[in-house]
This record gives C-alpha cells, sequence and structure tokens, in this order.
C-alpha cells in the first residue's frame, strides 16, 4: 500500500521507503504499547499514581513494586514449580515423539499414516473436548506416596504426563517429516553391518535431528511454561500451581494495587522473553518447521 | 497448538503442518521404489522388534489414553448424569443433556455465537493484517528483525499475563483508555470489562493484537519459499507492486493460507485463557470452552451436562481436522 511506483530494479524508492520505515515504527510502538503501559505502570509507586492519576508525568521511578511482587508473592517458588513441570515434560516429549517419529519414517509398516494421523489430529483438538474425564480420571488414579496429593489430581506428574501426550502429536509429525528426509542409506548401511535398532536411532539418525529438536525445544519450553489452562483446572493446591495460574490466584489479593499486579505479571513473562530472545532464530524455525519440510 | 493454551496454543499453535508441503517435494521418478525399507524389516532380530515395538507403542499409549479415550468417554459420559461420585450414581438419560443444552440453557446459543464472532474477527482483521505486515517485512528493509520482534511478542508471552496486561488498559479507573479520554471519574465510566455490550469487543481487541504477529511469523515463511525468478518475471512485464502481489505472490501462497485457516478456526474454538482471566466468561463473553470449563471447577458438577457440550465443541472441531488432515496426508503420501 506503501507506494504505487513502478519498482525499477535495485533501486529502491526513496520516500516510499521512508514511508514505509514511518509506517511500521509507529505500527511496532502501538504494538507495544500495552506492554510498555504495564512496564510504566510497574515502575510507579502506588501512592503516586493514586494521587497523580495514572497518566502523569512520574516523579520518581523505581524497581519497588517488581521486588515487592517477587518477595511477597513468593514468586521464586512457583518459578519452581514451573521447572519441575516444564523441565521433565520438554525432555520427555522429546525422546518419546522421537521415537515415534523414528518408528513411522524409517520402518515403512502399514500402521505408519495412521499412527502420525492419530498424533496429529489429536494435538490439534481443544482441550476442553478431553478435560472433564480427563479430571475423573485424575481424581480416580492413586498414587500414594508417589505423588504429594497421593493421586494424579493436583501433582506434577500429571501435569507432566498431560503436556506429554498432547504435545507429543505435533512434534512426532514434525520430527518424522525431518527424518524421512535423512537418506536411507545411512541406516541400512548400519543395519547390514549389524548394528541394533536402537544404536540406529541413538547414534545415527538422533545427531542428525539436532537442529529440529532445538527448535522443538524451544517452542515446546515457551508453551509449557505458558501453559495456563491444564494447572487451572489439574491443579487445585495454590502451593503446587505453576507460575502462570499462580498469578491467577495472587491478582485477587492485590487488586488495589494495579502497579503491583503489573510487575508480577512482568516478571512472569521474563523467563519467556529470554528464551525467545536468546533463541529467536530457533523459536521462529520451529513454528514453521513442518512448513517447510524436507 | 497452543495453547495453550494457549492456546496455545498454540498450543494452540499446533500449527502450520504439512499443508505447505511445498513443490520441492513433489515425487521424484524413483520415489516409489525407494520406499522400501521393506528390506530393513527382514534384517531385525527379535530384539530390534521389541525395541520397535517399545519406542512406538509406549508414545502411541500415552497419547491415546490422555487424549482418545477421554474424547470417546466424553461423547459417552455426555449421554448420561453423573454427580461424579461413585460410577453408580452414571445414570442414561439418552439425549436429554442436549435438549437441555439447545432449548433452556441461556448461555449455550450465546456461546456459540461468540465463539462464530471470534473467528470472523480474527480471520477478517488481524490475519490481513499479519500478511501486509509480512509481506512489507519480507521486502529486505533494514530492522526488520527489530520490526518482527515487535509485532511477534505477543505470541511469547503467555495469554494469562496477556490477560493481565490488558486489564491495566481498560481499568475503569486506572487504565490507559479511560485515563486518556477522562472516563475514569464515577458517573462517567467506561466499563470495558463489566459492560456486557462491549467485553467481547475488547477481548477481541487483545486477542487480535496477539494473532496478527503470530499469522505475520507463518506468512513471512511463507513469504520465504515464493520463487524471486516469479517476481522478477512479473516485474519486468511492468505489473506494479500491487498487482505482482495479486496476480503472482498471492496465489502460490495457497498452502499457507490453508494453514493459517485451520490454525484460525482452531484458536477460536480453544479461546480460553483471555476470557478466563478477565472475568471468568460471565455476562457476554460466554465461550463453549468456558462452559465446559465451568461445569468442572465451578460449584456445580455435573459430568454429563459438561461432557455434552464437549461433544459439540467436539464435533466442530473434527469437522475441521478431519479433511484438513485427509488432503495434507493425501499430499504426503504422493510426495
Amino acid at each position: 500500500m506503501s507506494t504505487t511506483v513502478p519498482l525499477k530494479r535495485r533501486t529502491p524508492v526513496r520516500p516510499a521507503r521512508v514511508l514505509l520505515h514511518t509506517f511500521l515504527v509507529v505500527t511496532s510502538l502501538a504494538w507495544l504499547a500495552p506492554l510498555l503501559w504495564a512496564l510504566f505502570a510497574a515502575l510507579r509507586p502506588y501512592a503516586e499514581t493514586s494521587a497523580k492519576g495514572y497518566v502523569s508525568w512520574p516523579d520518581k521511578l523505581s524497581f519497588d513494586n517488581f521486588t515487592n511482587a517477587f518477595q511477597q508473592s513468593d514468586m521464586l517458588h512457583y518459578f519452581g514449580n514451573t521447572l519441575l513441570i516444564a523441565i521433565p515434560a520438554v525432555l520427555l516429549t522429546l525422546f518419546l515423539s522421537s521415537c515415534v517419529a523414528f518408528y513411522v519414517s524409517r520402518f515403512d509398516f502399514r500402521v505408519n499414516l495412521f499412527l502420525l494421523l492419530v498424533f496429529t489430529a489429536g494435538n490439534l483438538l481443544p482441550q476442553q473436548v478431553i478435560i472433564t474425564p480427563l479430571y475423573r480420571l485424575y481424581l480416580l488414579v492413586d498414587l500414594p506416596g508417589i505423588t504429594v496429593s497421593g493421586k494424579l489430581y493436583d501433582s506434577a506428574l500429571g501435569l507432566v504426563l498431560i503436556h506429554v501426550a498432547f504435545q507429543s502429536g505435533f512434534c512426532a509429525f514434525v520430527l518424522s517429516n525431518y527424518m524421512r528426509s535423512l537418506p536411507h542409506e545411512l541406516t541400512e548401511a548400519a543395519l547390514v553391518d549389524g548394528a541394533s535398532v536402537w544404536r540406529l536411532y541413538w547414534q545415527i539418525v538422533l545427531p542428525l535431528c539436532k537442529p529440529a529438536m532445538a527448535a522443538l525445544a524451544t517452542l515446546l519450553s515457551i508453551w509449557i511454561y505458558n501453559d495456563f489452562f491444564w494447572a487451572i483446572v489439574l491443579i487445585s493446591t495454590g502451593e503446587n500451581m505453576p507460575i502462570t495460574s499462580a498469578l491467577n490466584n495472587l491478582s485477587g489479593q492485590y487488586f488495589t494495587d494495579p502497579n503491583l499486579v503489573a510487575a508480577g505479571a512482568l516478571l512472569t513473562a521474563i523467563p519467556t522473553l529470554i528464551v525467545y530472545f536468546v533463541l529467536q532464530r530457533q523459536f521462529v524455525s520451529g513454528l514453521t518447521l513442518g512448513a517447510n519440510k524436507g | 497448538m497452543s495453547s495453550e493454551t494457549g492456546t496455545t496454543s498454540p498450543e494452540a499453535a499446533a500449527a502450520p503442518p504439512p499443508g505447505t508441503a511445498s513443490p520441492a517435494s513433489s515425487p521424484s521418478p524413483g520415489s516409489r521404489k525407494k520406499r522400501v525399507p521393506r528390506g530393513h524389516r527382514r534384517l531385525l532380530t527379535r530384539r530390534d522388534r521389541l525395541t520397535l515395538g517399545l519406542m512406538a507403542g509406549v508414545p502411541t499409549i500415552l497419547h491415546v489414553a490422555l487424549v482418545w479415550l477421554t474424547a470417546l468417554a466424553s461423547i459417552a459420559l455426555a449421554f448420561t448424569t453423573w454427580d461424579g461420585i461413585g460410577f453408580d450414581s452414571i445414570k442414561w438419560v439418552g439425549l436429554d443433556n442436549f435438549k437441555e443444552l439447545f432449548t433452556t440453557n441461556p448461555q449455550f446459543w450465546p456461546a456459540v455465537e461468540h465463539n462464530v464472532i471470534w473467528f470472523v474477527v480474527l480471520i477478517l482483521i488481524p490475519t490481513p493484517f499479519g500478511l501486509f505486515l509480512a509481506v512489507q517485512l519480507d521486502k529486505k528493509i533494514r530492522f526488520s528483525r527489530v520490526y518482527q520482534t515487535a509485532f511477534f511478542l505477543p505470541v511469547v508471552v503467555s495469554m494469562a499475563v496477556i490477560g493481565f496486561v490488558w486489564q491495566l488498559v481498560y481499568n475503569p479507573d486506572t487504565g490507559l483508555i479511560n485515563s486518556l479520554i477522562g472516563a475514569n471519574k464515577p458517573g462517567h465510566y467506561i466499563d470495558w470489562i463489566g459492560d456486557p455490550n462491549l467485553n467481547l469487543w475488547a477481548i477481541l481487541i487483545a486477542a487480535s493484537w496477539r494473532h496478527a504477529g503470530y499469522m505475520m511469523i507463518l506468512y513471512l515463511a511463507g513469504l520465504k519459499g515464493v520463487d524471486p525468478a516469479l517476481r522478477e518475471a512479473s516485474s519486468l512485464d511492468g505489473a506494479n507492486e500491487w498487482q505482482t502481489f495479486k496476480n503472482v505472490v498471492f496465489p502460490t501462497l495457497r498452502p499457507t493460507n490453508t494453514v493459517v485457516l485451520v490454525v484460525t478456526i482452531i484458536e477460536a474454538l480453544r479461546a480460553f485463557d483471555l476470557v478466563f482471566v478477565f472475568n471468568k466468561g460471565a455476562q457476554g463473553t460466554e465461550l463453549l470452552s468456558i462452559l465446559v470449563t465451568n461445569n468442572i471447577i465451578g460449584e456445580s458438577s455435573r459430568i454429563g451436562y459438561g461432557s455434552a457440550i464437549a461433544v459439540v465443541l467436539l464435533v466442530i472441531s473434527l469437522a475441521v481436522i478431519i479433511p484438513y488432515l485427509i488432503a495434507t496426508f493425501r499430499k504426503e503420501r504422493r510426495a
């Protein structure tokens, strides 16, 4: 829309470019505005904003709200809960889905298409379709001594299991596409030489899948860290909640101090932002992995 | 995917499977014969077979048990009543749950309508806007990464966090909008979240804010696959930028468009987190997902009734998922 001037090759039309950049700068700022607004609110003490109004020039900016939110709400504890769920869930998902992918992409038994279909379709279902029986099932399974609650319900283990079951659909699909692109001669030669199937998987195929695994690991960590729904329904004790659902619980206590809530929300977002900025390339390639197969 | 929750999840973001199987993966003449691995099978020892069985079996059992069997259980429970205490209180009631749902539940049809509105808004506003941004950012301009990050940031952040951030914008006394337009004094409030005529649209703005960035990334990936020679040829023929886009670039984006359509429908059906954080789906923001969840974590635990709503959700989702997967996998098989 920014230009209707016919393009001459290799000589960018200056005014059009300026217009485009102006548009992009303005839109990006508008896009960041809600987050910047939250940051601005979080940096001001409540007393000041309640006296002067929220849209006003700040007298003093400080990180007090952040330190308060961090300490008063015991955030470290909830971060810990999240790690306890996310780390095993990501590792298990990658391991199990790479196993399935290896099977369907390297050993052409008749089930492969059907199996992949089952996994992929399962991952596309809305979570609410399965939650009612799942919730009952989790209440039913007794695990005395294994989980703190004595059940699958209200335990980190329960969340890990459903994350693995649900996310392995997408990962199995992506990894099987990736593995299929590896030359068959690789594994064929090794098999003829008498290597076991496990060795084929562990020492030949898996190392070659590193780029895809890295991309999926980044995606999965962000998705699982961000999960809200499973935790809201399948965890009942506030103590056991991961950070995102704990935030929901805590906001009730701070309803009178939006600045503190803002600080808490931003603190919750920091780990995902760090992962994203450090592993940006992996993240984006993960999202589009299914798209550029082969 | 996504999930997520979000949805993502993307979550929610179960995103972009292979719809996009690029023309590059068209079958090479020898590929039929090359599918061999039959040869593999003869070489397998018993132990190898056991390993393979476990490798495929364990994940499949986990997935099928937790996802598909529970989905089937939802269907079965939808025809019963159950208070959730003990199995002997399960009673077969036939279609009663559905009858009540379709005729007497005051929240059901509004929820269906809101899910539809959710989809229509996402596909009509942020999706084309995401495409527009992708086209602009695909022009090899400077700072492209910086702009991309700005638009994509909302997709990275948890929906729950997004809910809290937008509440700071919408809050009647202290929020950004009301403070700016002077509607934050008692008597002049605009209650963005409380007013049943406004709240769905307020939430949809936040949802669109996130969706545009997601669509931008999908389209950017799609645009990378467009052969530059095509564009060059079209501009040599004297087509202007819009003509090139309309007649050359957009048609080649078809696989991406399919993925985008499916992702958007699924996101609209999965929508939950934002609404739950905003106002738990009360007055004006009912959604099917919220109705199901309220039957579990609310005071009243009506398992059969909640399952009936879940079945409605399941049927709509499968109507989208199945044709999409069939098309996708048919392409796979040919490749």
